[in-house]
């Protein structure tokens, strides 16, 4: 399966289901790659406000999250594959949180998690706020809300795992880490007098060209 | 519980040579602050702490308050001679009231339970560093808000133990607290601008947009 | 095969790229004896702000000898989020939904703190039915936040997991109930100066009846599983010593200060609100350890279900907000005013000045959590690193306190 078109065909679902009576299993390289990733992502303890513990009560037992595969709350970077940035990024925390996903391996992912982690959201007046961690990191999922309710937590959850299921893992639109050139850490910004040294990552954000006066 | 003016009297008999003032307080809740001068604050706060009636041993909140310079107009009635006959005219004096930053420490006593005192000092000199003098050896929980105090406003404590920023990363100037702070510019993405917002806001926009 | 399905950020790689642009978190500093000579080595470790320990983004940059602490220095600003600064663009009603925010867990009792600030700045009377909601609604919010504490406490010690799901079990059925008065589970917005927003309805009396009643049992099962244990009472007996005299010198309130035998409980001293009327005790612990801190937290959910018995047998009818308070176009007198409650975490206070038009001309939040930080250093000196984290976690902070 080296070269030929990206968009291999995948089995005729009619055919599949035929020999799945008959007691045969198929499958592709791809799904299976995904279906283990897409059920088994571990976040890492990344609480940084009140979205914290609205993450917490969706691991709870009402909410349970585990059912999702997401259970396993790593505190280490080096052992998670999804970090939740749940709360507020201010100033003075965001160049340990670009250091933190920079110690995450491959493949990684980022759920921006409330208004505060989007776009600085209740706080995007302050002078210490950062207005959104996008600026910084390539975020995949975003959870509008102050908090967002566990539900939605879930949610995102389930859309990450369909984004990864759907992931091609060869042709032009294959996932980053299985890019050669792709880089997988990013600049951690610097302290600097008033602000920090860049304000944003130009590489992952570009503000959207404004057409009102 | 003594009212301000007893308090101020025993603190003048404690300690001669200490300018004391009351402040007035306009509003129903009315406590009204002893404005102490930063020569005699720590001696004044011991007495606080150690007179036996007082007893004023927890210091409930310290923070700085910015008054830049402003100018107050009072409405003064005055006599004056208008057409041969001597009438009353208001006329406004405009006063400038130099600017200052303050220190306010709310007092109140576990032991006797009651309270607050409201202390005040003031640091006049904003440019050269704005010395306080700092509370620290008479109450250990002045400890952290005064250097918040210390890196919102820019309050110098003097005698403080260990006078660093604490909110702010170190490396950051400026005392953002102070009503002359300039916030950084980071407005280039505004979904709904409007106010001051909206001119932050047009500055980032690309010329021919903004024509 | 395909040289597309090339491995990477392989893990190795990631350290050499990393190391060099950034300083390590942890120096090894030598250790000299009082004559000078060198004998041992002191580590200095910056533990956090990331970190499955802490309550937030907290650092605590701690030198240990061995396994001894020597010097531990709180860091924080991580979550600095300028909500005094804020609040003196907006008005006194829109800085309402930001105290929510500042202790995330006890929403209620922020909005009252504030609002009893601005009623004692603008002279506002509060209505008797809108006094015994801001009872229970504060009595029920102490509950919940001792109970997740208690959870909290004991997962730092090693029992993942399950006595939090426990702890939110519990949390959730207040939850609950918050949501359907105010509509949101957290940031409930719900207090305006001069009353509540909205009133309770009958059936929400009847099922925070019904909780209140099945909470002791709750608390039964809870001590069941720790008063006694022996694993507890090791790790936590005797450890974080906290003397009266500093504890009041520090300006410690809450819990930590009535464990280290002070008897000063805001509820009894300024007797705000209608607390006069209601008949409940204050535990007192004797010997100031991360253990009394434990236990007074139980006692102190104990005599919160007896003051929620009697708010809501005793609960009048009647208007919940004053007819006379002002929405919009509120401008208070020029003046200041510092009000302040008992929260489940201290003392937490406001302290306004108007100069009389819409905005707040200096807003201030007096909090608890920053203050109560103030000795962590002298509680933990001497102890071993793993009993820092115990001591933390009985100081009981929120970051959002701290920080603002």
């Amino acid at each position: 399966m080296a070269e030929g078109s990206a968009d291999m065909e995948m089995i005729d679902e009619g055919l599949r289901s035929e020999l799945q009576k008959q007691g045969i299993y198929t499958t592709s390289l791809q799904e299976l790659y995904n279906w283990g990733r897409a059920n088994s992502v571990w976040p890492l303890t990344f609480g940084l406000a009140c979205c914290a513990i609205e993450m917490i009560a969706a691991s709870m037992a009402r909410f349970d999250l585990a059912r999702f595969g997401a259970e396993v709350f790593r505190p280490s970077p080096r052992q998670a594959d999804l970090m939740i940035v749940a709360g507020t990024v201010t100033k003075k925390m965001a160049p340990l949180v670009v250091r933190l996903y920079n110690q995450m391996p491959e493949p990684k992912y980022v759920i921006a998690m409330g208004a505060c982690a989007i776009s600085g959201g209740p706080f995007k007046q302050g002078y210490n706020v950062l207005k959104g961690i996008d600026r910084y990191l390539p975020v995949d999922v975003s959870i509008p809300g102050c908090p967002p309710r566990p539900e939605a937590l879930i949610h995102a959850i389930m859309t990450l795992q369909e984004k990864i299921l759907n992931q091609k893992l060869t042709g032009p639109d294959r996932p980053r880490h299985l890019v050669a050139g792709a880089p997988s850490e990013f600049p951690v910004p610097a302290y600097g007098e008033h602000d920090l040294e860049p304000p944003s990552n130009p590489d992952v954000w570009q503000p959207p060209i404004m057409t009102r006066k | 519980m003594e009212t301000p003016e007893q308090i101020k009297s025993r603190l003048e008999a404690a300690e001669p040579g200490a300018r004391i003032e009351i402040l007035p307080n306009d509003c129903p809740a009315g406590e009204r602050s002893l404005l102490v001068d930063p020569a005699h604050a720590l001696v004044l706060a011991k007495f606080l702490r150690d007179d036996p009636q007082l007893r004023l041993d927890y210091c409930s909140n310290v923070t700085g308050v910015d008054w830049p310079e402003a100018e107050l107009n009072e409405k003064i009635k005055v006599k004056q001679v208008v057409d041969g006959v001597e009438k009353e005219i208001e006329e406004v004096k405009k006063t400038v009231r130099p600017g200052f930053l303050e220190v306010v420490y709310h007092l109140y006593s576990m032991e006797l339970k009651h309270g607050p005192v409201v202390l005040r000092q003031r640091a006049a000199n904003r440019a050269a560093g704005a010395p306080a003098v700092s509370l620290t050896s008479v109450w250990r929980g002045c400890e952290f808000q005064e250097r918040e105090v210390f890196d919102l406003f820019g309050i110098r404590m003097e005698g403080h133990p260990d006078l660093r920023r604490i909110l702010m990363w170190d490396g950051f100037k400026g005392f953002p607290m102070r009503k002359d702070y300039v916030a950084p510019d980071d407005f280039e993405y505004e979904p709904t601008p409007h106010d001051e917002v909206l001119e932050e806001a047009q500055k980032h926009y690309l010329p021919e947009v903004k024509a | 095969m395909n040289a597309e399905l090339g491995v990477r950020g392989h893990v190795l790689a990631l350290e050499s790229a990393d190391m060099s642009a950034h300083s390590k978190n942890y120096e090894i500093l030598p250790k000299a004896s009082e004559t000078g000579e060198p004998i041992g080595e002191l580590l200095k470790v910056s533990m956090g702000p990331q970190h499955p320990s802490t309550h937030g983004v907290f650092r605590m940059d701690v030198m240990l000898d061995g396994e001894k602490v020597v010097k531990l220095k709180p860091v924080f600003g991580y979550l600095h989020r300028n909500h005094e600064k804020i609040a003196e663009n907006i008005s006194y009603l829109g800085s309402m939904p930001y105290t929510d925010r500042l202790d995330y867990f006890c929403s209620m009792t922020n909005n009252w703190a504030y609002a009893l600030s601005v009623e004692k700045l603008a002279g506002l009377a509060v209505p008797e039915r809108a006094e015994y909601i801001r009872v229970i609604m504060a009595e029920l919010t102490r509950l919940q936040n001792h109970t997740c504490l208690i959870g909290f406490f004991v997962q730092d010690m090693g029992a993942l997991g399950t006595p939090l799901m426990y702890a939110f079990r519990e949390r959730e059925k207040i939850l609950d109930l918050f949501e359907s008065v105010s509509g949101a589970r957290m940031m409930c917005n719900y207090l305006r100066f001069g009353g509540v927003r909205c009133d309770v309805t009958t059936e929400w009396l009847a099922q925070a009846k019904q909780l209140v009643d099945g909470y002791g049992k709750f608390l039964d099962e809870f001590e069941a599983l720790f008063t006694e244990n022996e694993i507890l009472l090791a790790r936590t007996q005797g450890v974080g010593v906290l003397s009266r005299e500093l504890a009041v010198n520090a300006s410690i309130t809450g819990p930590m200060l009535r464990a280290a035998g002070v008897n000063y409980d805001i509820r009894k001293v300024d007797k705000y609100g209608i607390y006069s009327r209601f008949d409940f005790k204050v535990p007192l612990g004797e010997h100031g350890d991360t253990y009394d801190r434990y236990m007074i937290r139980i006692l102190e959910m104990r005599e919160s279900l007896k003051i929620l018995h009697q708010a809501l047998r005793d609960i009048p009818s009647g208007p919940v907000m004053d007819p006379k308070a002002k929405l919009r176009g509120f401008r208070p007198k020029a003046g200041e005013a510092y009000g302040r409650i008992e929260s489940p975490k201290g003392e937490l206070g406001f302290y306004l000045i108007s100069d009389g038009s819409a905005n707040p001309y200096r807003y201030r939040v007096r909090p608890p959590s920053f203050i109560n930080l103030t000795i962590l250093e002298d509680m933990c000196l001497g102890q071993r690193i793993a009993d820092t984290v115990v001591i933390l976690g009985s100081v009981d902070i929120v970051l959002g306190e701290v920080d603002r």
